[in-house]
């Protein structure tokens, strides 16, 4: 060690106090930092974007349509021309898997964009009014939760007949109650925190306090509840299309082609194949992302 | 804890009621009516609902009606099968039903468990990471792929197990295993989620710091702890199995009530509908019961309710 | 004290593996604890010191943490050194602890007997009914009404202050040589942290145990230590007789520590003073003393090198620069 004279002059606090502080992040800078570092996440993330891509720009990708019938080449197996094959009407499954995608991503998102809605607007309002309000609305979500969900959205479809926009109404109307749970559960503890109160101490109103603070601060369990809805919603879809109840003929969601696969098992499981891997790698994909989410959103586990 | 009971007992006929009202309201809303319909009847069919419905009554007469022969169990008369009931149905074709989904649900508990709990115990090691991936595959892959990818295996391509129909234990492995796959996975990732929270808390560490082995604190103080969120699971698994029945006993040709179900859809058999849409809601509300009622033995918190210390 | 030590910790350094780096939370601190007596660690949140106390009982899960170097002698055993079921042995037997937290330190689904008694029927062999006599014993030394009531009681039942008593009964069920305490009075009320304390010490002297009581608070470590340490950064900054630290404190952050108590003799309208800024990130530790960046009399080697030890007493040793004989002697504003 090397002592001068100078090594004992006082210095000036302000050199010295600025630096040293860790690099702050943003909670969504954070989030997003985990988010990435979680490799099936992003691997999920990834094929979701590219799932999306292919259901809208596929179809343009050909000449043919969903519903072009060859006779001729019926029952395919995959080949240059057919890439999937044909099904036994002599339809390009692979144009089929295609359309299929836009369905079944569409009621995804659609049904889970309405349970959002119902969900947020209800929970919402149950959590921010608290009291005798909540305590009504809330024993109405635990009497719904008791019924068995999928049995009443067959009924659903048995009494509106099969379609597009009726599976969209079955699911959405079927499936809020989870989002309106926790919604509330978020907004019941968001709003004892201080920044509520001090926002309501400045004049601002309930709905303001509503939309303005809680709701976007319990963006992170919403975000979550709805990448996990959106295969939940698939997934019943399929479902419905095997007990026939899913989108009419000639269109197909990959329900409905990987329940036309299965008649077929026997002698062109390749018709199976296809539709079943679209479904199980979409599943595969958002599940990834949901955990992910869970993982990085989660302020409980951040380091 | 008797209040509790009794407060549950009563939401739980509430429900029913409520799910009875809605069943019964839903399927007169179709258009043209179930019961007035211009299909193909029987006439002797035609002639038998008529009567046994009384469907020139107002409706909420044939309403209090249905409630009567409810309480009665009285399911009604198939509306396509001259000369079935609803009841008949069900009593041929639940214990089919009953046998696949109690081996099912017993195959998820047994094999889900011990997996997430190692899968916690192993947190970022291969274990956890393989575990993992398997039941993140199994809420994936819908389960009439599972069905239909298990057939080609061990049924056509290696001709071990019967692919279909029903009959002594060999025909159960394939459906059961389907059937068991969703749940399993799925209790494998609670408990996975549960225990690793129980870990993470103080009382565990205070169990360390007791000297306790880790068997023992894993046996005494983790498991109880995790295992709650997990029974609370129970109610809708075995919903889960119910409604996975639908197709897998489609699949495999078993003549349980899933499969009487669909056709009944296919058919627009709509007393069949109604009456096992009830019958499985009493079934699924009446599991909820049991597991609530449960619940509180194995969590003090909650069984002393309203008599907190000092 | 001239007795052999019961615990030496000699240059212990414990890391943390953290997403951007290593992070030296205790850095080659050494210290003994005597027979019997009670010693103080005292410093702000993120010191090092509840680590320094789970490192004892070898709590700390590794990874991500990392006993990097050191020895923590028990007796003539070093405790690093051993593997998980010897540890096992001493643990809540040798050495106890009790954390800050009794809500969440006791199991919620087993009942207070049931966890009083575990630990003596693990380490003493004790049947059920003798560790369950023993826990009512214990219960009532901790001053718990009607234990053989209580005894049978789930933890929800019990008030805050009642839970951290339960806890040290347990901690102390076995007659342990050493009782870490880690912020055991903090989650409490001010009047129920006094009766803690109270207690502490009084079966301190009962059962001659010696105490390590971990704490941000010198009221409570001055009410219970006759030694203390002052930790800094994961370092010692400086350790004394509670005479040494309270009346001839050498240390500019001791200084500040002393002067954000209140006193009741203070002026009507004197402010509490604070030692301005932050504890520095360990990620990335300030070069030389790690509290210049705080420190009033900063000078331009503690930027550069660390503080050698001086020694004042046997007891007293102190990390300043300012001891140097070259420094300058700034006054303490404050005299006590």
């Amino acid at each position: 060690m090397h002592l001068t004279s100078r090594s004992f002059e006082p210095i000036l606090q302000k050199d010295a106090a600025a630096n040293h502080i860790r690099p702050s992040m943003t909670y969504r800078q954070d989030a997003w930092r985990r988010l990435k570092k979680n490799k099936l996440a992003m691997i999920g993330l990834y094929v979701i974007l590219l799932i999306l891509l292919i259901a809208l720009a596929g179809p343009w990708l050909s000449s043919l349509s969903y519903s072009d019938q060859d006779l001729m080449a019926t029952n395919q197996s995959p080949s240059a021309e057919h890439w999937f094959g044909t099904d036994n009407l002599g339809r390009d499954l692979f144009i089929r898997v295609l359309y299929g995608a836009r369905i079944s991503l569409s009621i995804g998102i659609v049904a889970s964009i309405l349970n959002l809605t119902i969900g947020v607007i209800y929970g919402g309002i149950a959590g921010f009014f608290g009291g005798r309000i909540d305590k009504i609305m809330m024993n109405i979500v635990d009497i719904l939760y008791g019924i068995p969900v999928l049995l009443y959205v067959i009924l659903l479809m048995v009494v509106l007949e099969p379609g597009l926009v009726n599976i969209f109404i079955a699911l959405g109307i079927a499936y809020w109650l989870r989002m309106a749970r926790i919604v509330r559960g978020q907004i019941l503890s968001l709003k004892e925190q201080d920044y509520v109160l001090a926002a309501r101490t400045l004049g601002a109103s309930n709905w303001r306090i509503l939309f303005h603070h809680l709701i976007p601060n319990s963006m992170g369990p919403i975000i979550i509840t709805m990448t996990l809805a959106i295969p939940e919603a698939i997934f019943t879809e399929a479902f419905l299309s095997f007990i026939g109840l899913g989108v009419a003929a000639p269109m197909a969601s990959w329900g409905v082609l990987a329940s036309e696969g299965i008649t077929s098992l026997r002698s062109y499981p390749f018709q199976l194949f296809f539709p079943a891997m679209a479904i199980s790698i979409t599943m595969l994909a958002f599940n990834f992302l949901g955990d992910g989410l869970r993982d990085a959103l989660d302020p409980r586990v951040r380091r | 804890m008797l209040r509790y009971m009794l407060i549950r007992i009563f939401n739980s006929l509430l429900v029913l009621l409520a799910i009875i009202t809605i069943t019964f309201f839903l399927m007169h809303a179709i258009p043209g009516g179930p019961f007035t319909s211009e299909k193909n009847i029987p006439a002797a069919v035609l002639k038998n609902i008529e009567e046994r419905y009384r469907l020139h009554d107002p409706l909420w007469k044939q309403y209090i009606d249905y409630l009567g022969n409810l309480i009665r169990f009285d399911l009604g008369p198939s509306f396509k099968y001259a000369g079935r009931t609803v009841n008949d149905l069900i009593r041929e074709s639940f214990p089919v039903s009953l046998q696949l989904g109690m081996v099912s649900i017993a195959l998820s508990i047994l094999l889900g468990i011990p997996a997430g709990a190692i899968a916690a115990l192993r947190q970022n090691k291969w274990q956890d990471y393989a575990t993992m991936f398997f039941a993140t595959l199994g809420v994936s892959v819908p389960s009439f792929v599972l069905a239909t990818l298990l057939i080609y295996i061990f049924a056509i391509k290696l001709s071990l197990l019967p692919a279909a129909m029903w009959g002594g234990i060999t025909y159960m492995i394939l459906p059961a295993l389907t059937l068991a796959g969703q749940p399993t996975a799925f209790i494998a990732r609670l408990t996975r989620s549960s225990m690793l929270e129980v870990l993470a808390q103080d009382y565990i560490k205070t169990a360390r710091a007791k000297g306790l082995s880790s068997a023992l604190i894993l046996y005494r103080h983790a498991l109880k702890n995790a295992l709650i969120p997990v029974i609370t699971y129970i109610g809708p698994t075995a919903a889960g199995i119910l409604t996975g029945s639908f197709i897998i006993e489609n699949i495999f040709a078993i003549p349980g009530l899933g499969r009487h179900f669909v056709t009944s859809i296919y058919n627009r058999d709509y007393t069949v509908i109604l009456g096992v849409t009830i019958f499985y809601s009493v079934l699924i509300i009446g599991l909820n019961l049991i597991v609530d009622l449960i619940y509180p033995l194995l969590n003090p918190r909650i069984k002393l309710n309203g008599k907190q210390g000092e | 004290m001239n007795s052999n030590p019961l615990l030496t910790v000699e240059e212990l350094t414990v890391s943390f593996d953290s997403y951007a780096g290593e992070v030296k939370a205790v850095d080659s601190i050494s210290f003994q604890v005597y027979p019997g007596e009670a010693i103080g660690i005292v410093g702000e949140s993120g010191c090092g010191k509840s680590v320094t106390a789970h490192s004892i009982m070898q709590l700390i899960p590794t990874p991500p943490g990392r006993y990097a170097k050191g020895k923590i002698l028990f007796g003539k055993d070093d405790l690093l050194q051993k593997s998980e079921a010897e540890m096992a042995k001493i643990r809540g037997n040798d050495i106890s602890i009790i954390f800050q937290d009794a809500m969440t330190s006791l199991n919620p689904v087993l009942t207070i007997g049931m966890q009083i008694g575990e630990s003596l029927q693990l380490h003493q062999h004790m049947n059920k009914q003798d560790a369950y006599a023993r826990a009512v014993e214990m219960l009532r030394l901790v001053g718990i009404p009607s234990p053989e009531e209580r005894i049978k009681e789930y933890p929800h039942q019990f008030s805050g202050g009642m839970r951290q008593r339960v806890m040290i009964a347990m901690a102390l069920s076995c007659n342990p040589k050493l009782l870490i305490a880690d912020e055991p009075t903090t989650a409490l009320d001010v009047t129920i942290q006094a009766q803690i304390l109270d207690l502490m010490k009084e079966l301190q002297g009962k059962l001659n145990t010696a105490i390590i009581l971990i704490s941000h608070d010198l009221g409570a470590i001055a009410s219970l230590c006759s030694r203390v340490i002052v930790m800094y950064a994961g370092k010692i900054a400086e350790a004394g007789t509670a005479i040494d630290i309270f009346h001839q404190p050498q240390h500019p952050y001791t200084w500040g520590l002393l002067q954000s108590l209140p006193r009741i003799d203070m002026m009507q309208k004197q402010k509490l003073s604070i030692i301005p800024g932050q504890p520095p990130d360990l990620l990335s530790p300030p070069t030389g003393c790690p509290f210049h960046p705080r420190c009033p009399h900063a000078m331009s080697i503690c930027q550069e090198h660390y503080p050698e030890t001086t020694v004042l007493t046997k007891e007293h040793m102190v990390h300043c620069w300012l001891q140097h004989p070259d420094a300058p002697k700034p006054k303490r504003e404050e005299t006590d």
